[in-house]
């Protein structure tokens, strides 16, 4: 009930602009001059690198080809071919799928949980709150992988030291990038640090725009503080909670840096590898190109897909 | 419509067929390998590369005494030097075996690159005139054979490293040890220590330190990969190389280097454990030196050679080192040719030794020097019983950046899988490389 009354003006505003048959053609020139320079911008920026991962991913293209010592042979779909029925990379894909999963659920949990609270929180703790939040936010990826790395190192970090110093003396010298799952909740756990941030302050902003007369209506109406939640503040929000989620997606399924310099590069025996980690080793460290640009094409299909469904998923249940 | 649809369809044929990935021509002054003959222009400008060390100032005085010299000798030219972070190497030499115009004309780089820069054109053919040079016949043979791929010679050997068999003198006297003979000893040794002194690794290795593990395997007589032909075929799952595998695998242990702290360790990690006390035993280069030395284990600790598998043997060391070498697409061969030979020549290789520890790579100048410097002994023992070297292809290149063979080891340590079958998905995932 509450999108009915904030969503319709904009379509109104431009049908009433389009009626005016005369002037359509005109329009549409305009329109297209408008859009010219985000246009070259984009086809510059977007079009022509994913077109050249296309072409490149179609020959077998290594360094011996680049630098022409080589000839270019035309593979077609080979390097997909050969990508498709490597069990390691189905094995690595299905880590990779799971993992971000858990970093989305993880970081948009902390994110809304925090966002909650700041808008409940006096304006001293709120701003103490999103100091640290935005800390956080301003760490390169880099450092904020270290940091968390020197925190959980094996023998100086501060995390066994206080574990150790708390009576569990188990933990005093113990590994917490050894074990898979381990290691993945680590990396994982930094990921969420330095994500949740973008999350808490769009939901934020989100909930301050929720006009006072609309959570008043429901009081009066006898909503209780769970229906009010449930029936009128995460409808209103959904259109950002969608943008923070499929920004989230994206992050987090090509994820590389916390993975490569945390985990050592993939892990104890590649054990921590996810899809990003595994591209570049192909790509770069093996010098085959032509396979790491059909990896390269593979995740941009599949990051367009699950894109796409959920937007549409999100359009159904609207 | 239709115009407009038709045009449509041409344009996204034409790009399609037209826009094939792009590759570098080369077309620079041909090198016939034969010695003698002055190729390419003989005055301007000599670009050299060559890597940024950890204590780059006492590399660059060398270099730059020898770069006076030479443009001494020399009218009109001039050498101008970069130094390159040897981690970013990758993208700068690859940069430049594809946009030849830009490329310098001489570089300094690490024998394990060697099979792939080759395989890129990257580096011209010096056969003809390493042969022709009286002083080449004084090279190390197996020092020589890692600047070579298929029988011909792409860069004079500047340094070696090799490694040996680091341990606390102030920890084996305390327990009454004595340096192992046989690899079987050094395992018992090192159980010994931790058994003793829990706070150390009985000796410090890691799952990702391959030149550790490599004389391991050569020592049992396996190897990782045989020329068979004109292909390469993985022999990581012979009996002989698992033996090795398992000898090393054995030392990543609780009661050695527990795996937890020791299966992701690397070379210099492992070099570091030791050089800040953390353990008895390494397996170290002459280039770690420094890095020892700079711990706290300074003057308490002696090297021996890794000893083989029976007394009275030495395990072949893997032939580290780098080479400088000649770029194909140089348009001042000749030139650059006499620069290495000044800046690869006996003088050179003495002030480099005298300035960074480098092992020289000409017999005469190692015998001379370990006489001066009992510490180099054990390392030109190792060297000069015969070293050996990983598979010379390009294939190896994208088998090191898989970790094909660390990835077996840390299976094995970790009990993920057996030797048998660890090693046997590793000789399928390297043969699929080699093509075989």
């Amino acid at each position: 009930m509450v999108t009915a009354q904030v969503a319709p003006v904009l379509p109104e505003r431009t049908r009433r602009g389009g009626r005016v048959a005369g002037t359509r053609r005109g329009d549409g020139r305009a329109a297209l001059l408008y859009l010219v320079p985000a246009a070259v911008v984009l086809l510059a920026l977007m079009a022509y690198p994913i077109y050249q991962l296309v072409v490149i991913s179609l020959y077998d293209y290594g360094q011996p080809q680049a630098s022409g010592a080589a000839p270019l042979v035309f593979l077609g779909a080979d390097n997909y071919v050969t990508l498709l029925s490597d069990a390691q990379f189905w094995d690595v894909l299905a880590t990779t799928v799971v993992f971000a999963t858990v970093c989305v659920a993880g970081t948009l949990l902390v994110g809304t949980a925090l966002a909650v609270l700041a808008s409940r929180a006096r304006p001293v703790p709120r701003m103490l709150l999103f100091l640290a939040a935005l800390g956080a936010w301003a760490t390169p990826t880099m450092a904020g992988s270290y940091v968390w790395l020197f925190l959980f190192d094996q023998d100086f970090g501060l995390v066994n030291e206080v574990l150790a110093g708390l009576g569990l003396d188990g933990m005093r010298g113990h590994s917490w990038t050894f074990e898979r799952y381990s290691a993945f909740g680590l990396v994982a756990g930094e990921i969420v640090w330095c994500s949740f941030p973008f999350v808490m302050v769009t939901m934020y902003a989100g909930i301050r725009a929720i006009p006072g007369e609309v959570l008043e209506a429901a009081a009066l109406d006898g909503a209780s503080a769970r229906r009010t939640a449930t029936a009128v503040i995460l409808p209103i929000l959904k259109p950002l909670l969608m943008i923070a989620t499929i920004q989230s997606i994206i992050w987090d399924f090509k994820v590389f840096t916390q993975i490569y310099v945390m985990t050592n590069g993939g892990g104890v025996a590649g054990q921590n590898l996810v899809l990003n980690v595994f591209a570049y080793q192909k790509a770069f460290a093996g010098e085959q190109y032509g396979l790491g640009a059909a990896i390269g094409v593979v995740m941009t299909v599949l990051l367009l897909l699950i894109t796409g469904l959920y937007v549409r998923a999100q359009r159904g249940v609207r | 419509m239709r115009f407009r649809r038709t045009l449509a369809v041409a344009a996204f044929g034409v790009l399609a067929i037209a826009c094939a990935p792009p590759q570098a021509s080369n077309d620079s002054p041909r090198q016939t390998g034969a010695a003698g003959e002055t190729i390419g222009a003989t005055t301007g400008e000599l670009r050299v590369w060559l890597f940024q060390e950890a204590s780059n100032d006492a590399k660059q005085a060398v270099v730059a005494e020898a770069k006076a010299e030479f443009e001494a000798a020399h009218d009109n030219v001039t050498v101008s030097v970069e130094y390159l972070p040897v981690d970013g190497r990758a993208p700068r030499f690859n940069g430049a075996f594809n946009d030849p115009a830009s490329s310098p004309d001489i570089a300094e780089f690490g024998n394990t690159d060697l099979a792939g820069y080759t395989a890129s054109n990257g580096f011209a053919d010096l056969t003809g005139d390493v042969k022709a040079w009286p002083d080449s016949k004084d090279l190390v043979p197996t020092v020589l054979d890692t600047a070579e791929v298929d029988g011909r010679t792409y860069g004079i050997p500047w340094f070696t490293g090799t490694r040996a068999l680091y341990y606390r003198t102030d920890v084996f006297t305390e327990l009454g040890l004595k340096p192992p003979t046989t690899l079987d000893e050094l395992t018992e040794t090192a159980r010994q220590i931790r058994a003793a002194k829990p706070d150390l690794y009985g000796i410090a290795v890691g799952g990702k330190y391959q030149f550790a593990l490599l004389p391991y395997i050569w020592a049992n007589g396996g190897d990782v990969a045989k020329k068979d032909g004109d292909t390469w075929k993985s022999t990581i799952d012979s009996k002989e190389s698992r033996a090795g595998l398992a000898q090393y695998a054995e030392l990543l242990r609780d009661d050695i280097c527990p795996p937890a702290a020791c299966a992701q360790l690397t070379g210099s990690q492992s070099v570091a454990a030791f050089a800040g006390g953390k353990a008895a035993m390494t397996i170290g280069g002459d280039f770690n030196r420094a890095a020892v030395d700079a711990g706290a284990v300074k003057g308490k600790y002696a090297v021996v050679p890794l000893p083989g598998t029976k007394s009275g043997e030495i395990a072949p060391a893997f032939a580290g080192g780098n080479l400088l070498g000649v770029f194909r697409s140089s348009q001042k061969y000749t030139l650059s040719l006499e620069f290495i030979k000044l800046l690869g020549g006996k003088k050179y290789q003495e002030k480099m030794y005298e300035a960074m520890g480098n092992m020289p790579t000409f017999s005469d100048v190692q015998d001379r020097i370990a006489n001066d410097d009992p510490f180099l002994a054990p390392f030109i023992e190792t060297a000069q019983a015969g070293t050996r070297f990983v598979p010379a292809t390009p294939a190896w290149t994208k088998i090191d950046a898989a970790a094909v063979v660390p990835t077996a080891v840390q299976q094995v340590a970790t009990g993920q899988l057996d030797v048998d079958a660890a090693t046997k998905a590793a000789a399928a995932e390297m043969n699929e490389a080699f093509g075989s």
